[in-house]
């Protein structure tokens, strides 16, 4: 425990003063600032459109989907303003699991697993492939489950399944960070286990940032979290400290169940 | 019985009255077609013979079908372009903008200009463009019916497309984003596989279209009984021949132009047929 | 296996990008302009109309009746606006669709309902498919069908009647798919409501699902006639043309597509084309328009 402590403490990106607005200036989220460390698993909370999802995005800037968006500050990844960035790029080192489980339905479960080195047009020999396959899919721990069925699609599987399949999607590219949102809402107490127990044993080779609206989940496996409410980073701490003794009245609000 | 039953009763007996026009359809096109099929037999789908002469006629449908397939598919290659690309500015690149709305209303608008004015418009100010262009001596011809027919057929190729297009789920283009992919990139590998058999379709029904429609062709394909031997020759489609010869025929003629409709009847069915079956299998 | 993906890889990447993003780009333009082409088509014909035409619109055009051959020459030859109007073809283009609303559209309407309450029967989709077929008919075979129908046996030879039947035949699936389609949006609860009141079935139907789906009904009803007005092959098998108002179903009458056919067959009308079609082209678009401004409207 002690020595990974003493791991976690090199800030893999910092967030330096970031401001999102849509259109006519409303701020989704509010000058947030925040160091992330390397190989921890980091989790934003708040109640519902506090901010938290755009905050995310902006972390891989998925949120200049969105029409009419603009942001302001920069977010820096090993040195590199990702804004400065192609996304096409940034989003590799930077990859993303959303709330639903969504794998490509066209595509078979080993083609879904290295879809993102097909969509970069990345030529690779059959046995690359298959290493890459593999080893992702034995990262997610869904390796035994799907390893016959590896060429058939893969909607026959579990809701649980499939969200490991996209977890098994984005760790196939080696990413730095994975950004995780809500990544088990959609699913069962038992599959939500299942990629919790993941995650944490993910964040070894990782660094974990994920939106969830569950705090107990956030007290279970995260080692730092955020606190947003109207758009404001309202605490940011170690996970342990926040939920024992929060500094601010709204984490505390929050966190006892006054609201959200 | 009281009021709901007799109800359901009007109701249920005046849907049988769409079954039996449509019966009652094919009765009387195979009923005018009875002397031409009993006279040709299957000969008047491969003899490429149309001679109208007393004592000596003779009817075969092949020329017209060549001359439809030829305008039609001509058309269909010229439409699947500019339908796709219009699709995806409409339900992908601006979707939900008001240019997006705007340009979808214009397509719609195209399917509303009758027949007879892309006719003229294709007589008066297309066919002078293709003589200049040394393309043709007259202007008329499969290339030109075939062009004006792509443009009529355009919204009935968008429209389907469109919908099927902005069906496809968000979080599937977001996976792809994710994962790093440029716009061209998420359409190439999750758009178009969601939203393939529903564009078919589309395009199906729209080749549909362009299998039948009348006026526009009549006016610009040349009315020549001759199978055409190149895009700029000209020929006649099974449309415009029974356009061109109706009015005036009478007896065998009558018949053979009616067998003509019976037998677009059919060909139009059958595709549009298949299409509808490709857009249920969707679901 | 960590190091499956190694740098070296990556760096071919990098290169990669700038053709990605160009191809990118590149398709976006293309997608841009086709779809620029397409629509320029609206503006390229409408376009044509005005400038070709503006100028033999007056108050006679909607007045009196076309003009013969002869006449028009002179005016012509004098070079003058050739006098007379489309008035014939007018009324008989709004008799002709009044003749095949009031058998097209409580028939299509009546099946609509039937369609909308039983939408999950196997019947229901035989009849949907039937109504599909039917609407893929082309309209020449509509017309020879009409003819067959009414020309030979009823009005034995060309008649108003025959062309609204060849009409109605072609309005019938739209208005049913467009009545089921405007019926389904009705929210069930609301039909619930009424029935749990104790309402009978066909109060429901004329009380609860016409009155709020009637803007769909009737833009629905709109776009089945600007789809039938500017018909014309169907009508040359069936309606013929006459150069005189007509308002005997059991004769041949006139529609202004027809005479725009007329006109385009005889050199000395050419003049009169344009002017007939802009009138043609205004009706049905506007129709159109409205059609979907009130159908645009409910949502």
């Amino acid at each position: 425990m002690i020595n990974t402590k003493e791991n976690t403490t090199t800030p893999v990106m910092s967030i330096e003063d970031i401001s999102i607005s849509y259109g006519d200036d409303k701020y989704a989220v509010k000058h947030v600032s925040a160091e992330i460390e390397a190989h921890s698993i980091t989790a934003i909370m708040g109640p519902s459109g506090c901010g938290k999802t755009t905050l995310l995005r902006a972390i891989n800037r998925m949120h200049e989907l969105y029409p009419n968006i603009s942001t302001e500050g920069k977010i820096l990844l090993g040195g590199d303003n990702i804004y400065e960035m192609p996304t096409m790029n940034l989003r590799r080192k930077i990859g993303m699991v959303f709330q639903r489980p969504n794998p490509f339905p066209t595509l078979s479960i080993y083609d879904n697993v290295i879809a993102g080195y097909r969509l970069n047009g990345i030529r690779m020999k059959k046995q690359e492939r298959d290493e890459i396959v593999e080893k992702s899919l034995r990262d997610v721990a869904l390796w035994d489950e799907v390893k016959d069925t590896l060429h058939s699609k893969g909607n026959f599987l579990s809701g649980g399944q499939q969200q490991r399949l996209c977890l098994a999607r984005t760790i196939a590219f080696r990413p730095k960070v994975i950004l995780l949102d809500e990544p088990t809402s959609a699913l069962d107490p038992i599959s939500t286990s299942k990629i919790e127990d993941l995650l944490v044993e993910l964040k070894k080779d990782y660094t974990i940032i994920m939106v969830t609206h569950n705090m107990s989940q956030a007290a279970r496996i995260s080692d730092k979290s955020m606190f947003m409410y109207l758009g404001e980073l309202v605490e940011y701490d170690n996970t342990k400290k926040m939920f024992t003794t929060p500094t601010d009245p709204r984490t505390e609000a929050y966190l006892t169940g006054k609201f959200g | 019985m009281n009021s709901d039953k007799i109800l359901k009763r009007v109701l249920f007996f005046s849907s049988l009255v769409i079954i039996l026009i449509a019966a009652a359809m094919v009765f009387s096109l195979f009923k005018g077609s009875l002397p031409s099929i009993s006279k040709f037999g299957w000969r008047f789908l491969i003899s490429d013979q149309w001679d109208p002469t007393q004592g000596s006629e003779n009817y075969g449908a092949l020329l017209f079908i060549v001359g439809t397939i030829l305008t039609s598919v001509l058309a269909l290659v010229i439409a699947i372009p500019l339908a796709f690309c219009t699709s995806l500015f409409v339900a992908e690149y601006f979707r939900g903008t008001k240019l997006a709305s705007i340009v979808g209303t214009l397509v719609d608008l195209l399917a509303g200009i009758p027949s007879i004015i892309y006719g003229l418009w294709g007589f008066y100010i297309l066919c002078p463009l293709v003589v200049e262009a040394g393309l043709s001596p007259q202007g008329f011809g499969v290339f030109t019916s075939a062009l004006i027919l792509a443009i009529m057929i355009v919204p009935y190729a968008t429209s389907l497309s469109n919908t099927t297009i902005a069906m496809v789920p968000n979080d599937l283009k977001e996976a792809a984003y994710a994962l790093g992919a440029t716009r061209l990139e998420v359409i190439r590998t999750v758009i178009l596989p969601n939203a393939r058999s529903g564009m078919t379709a589309s395009y199906i029904l729209a080749f549909g279209r362009a299998i039948g429609e009348t006026l526009a062709v009549t006016m610009l394909i040349g009315n020549e009984n001759a199978i055409p031997h190149g895009l700029f020759s000209t020929g006649n489609t099974m449309a415009s021949v029974i356009a061109n010869q109706f009015g005036e025929a009478s007896g065998l003629q009558l018949s053979a132009l009616i067998e003509l409709a019976l037998l677009l009847f059919v060909i139009t069915t059958i595709i549009n047929a298949i299409g509808k079956y490709i857009i249920k299998k969707m679901g | 296996m960590d190091n499956i993906i190694n740098i070296g890889k990556t760096a071919g990447l990098l290169s990669s990008i700038g053709y990605r993003k160009a191809k990118n780009n590149i398709f976006k333009i293309l997608v841009m302009v086709f779809s620029f082409l397409t629509i320029s088509m609206v503006f390229l014909i409408i376009g044509t109309l005005l400038v070709k035409g503006y100028k033999q619109i007056n108050l006679a055009f909607f007045t009196q009746v076309a003009p013969d051959t002869f006449t028009a020459m002179m005016a012509t030859a004098n070079g003058e606006v050739i006098p007379g109007g489309i008035v014939n073809g007018i009324l008989g283009s709004i008799y002709l669709v009044l003749i095949a609303s009031v058998i097209a559209i409580p028939t299509g309407m009546v099946i609509g309902v039937y369609l909308s309450e039983n939408s999950k029967k196997k019947y229901a989709c035989l009849i949907r498919d039937i109504a599909d077929v039917m609407q893929g008919v082309p309209s020449i075979v509509i017309g020879i069908i009409a003819y067959i129908w009414v020309v030979v046996p009823l009005t034995k030879g060309y008649s108003v009647l025959a062309g609204g039947v060849a009409l109605a035949i072609m309005m019938l699936p739209l208005i049913v798919r467009s009545t089921e389609e405007s019926l389904k949006m009705v929210p069930d609860t609301l039909k619930e409501a009424a029935i749990a009141l104790g309402t009978p079935y066909y109060k429901v139907i004329w009380r609860v699902l016409i009155p709020t789906s009637f803007s769909g009904l009737i833009s629905g009803i709109l776009l089945a006639v600007s789809r039938v007005l500017g018909e014309t092959a169907p009508l040359m098998l069936t309606t013929l043309g006459n150069p005189d108002v007509n308002w005997n179903v059991a004769k041949p009458g006139s529609a202004v597509p027809l005479l725009i056919w007329q006109f385009y067959n005889d050199p000395n009308m050419v003049n009169l084309i344009w002017s007939s079609t802009i009138f043609l082209m205004g009706f049905v678009l506007i129709l159109n328009l409205i059609s979907k401004w009130i159908g645009a409207k409910r949502k």
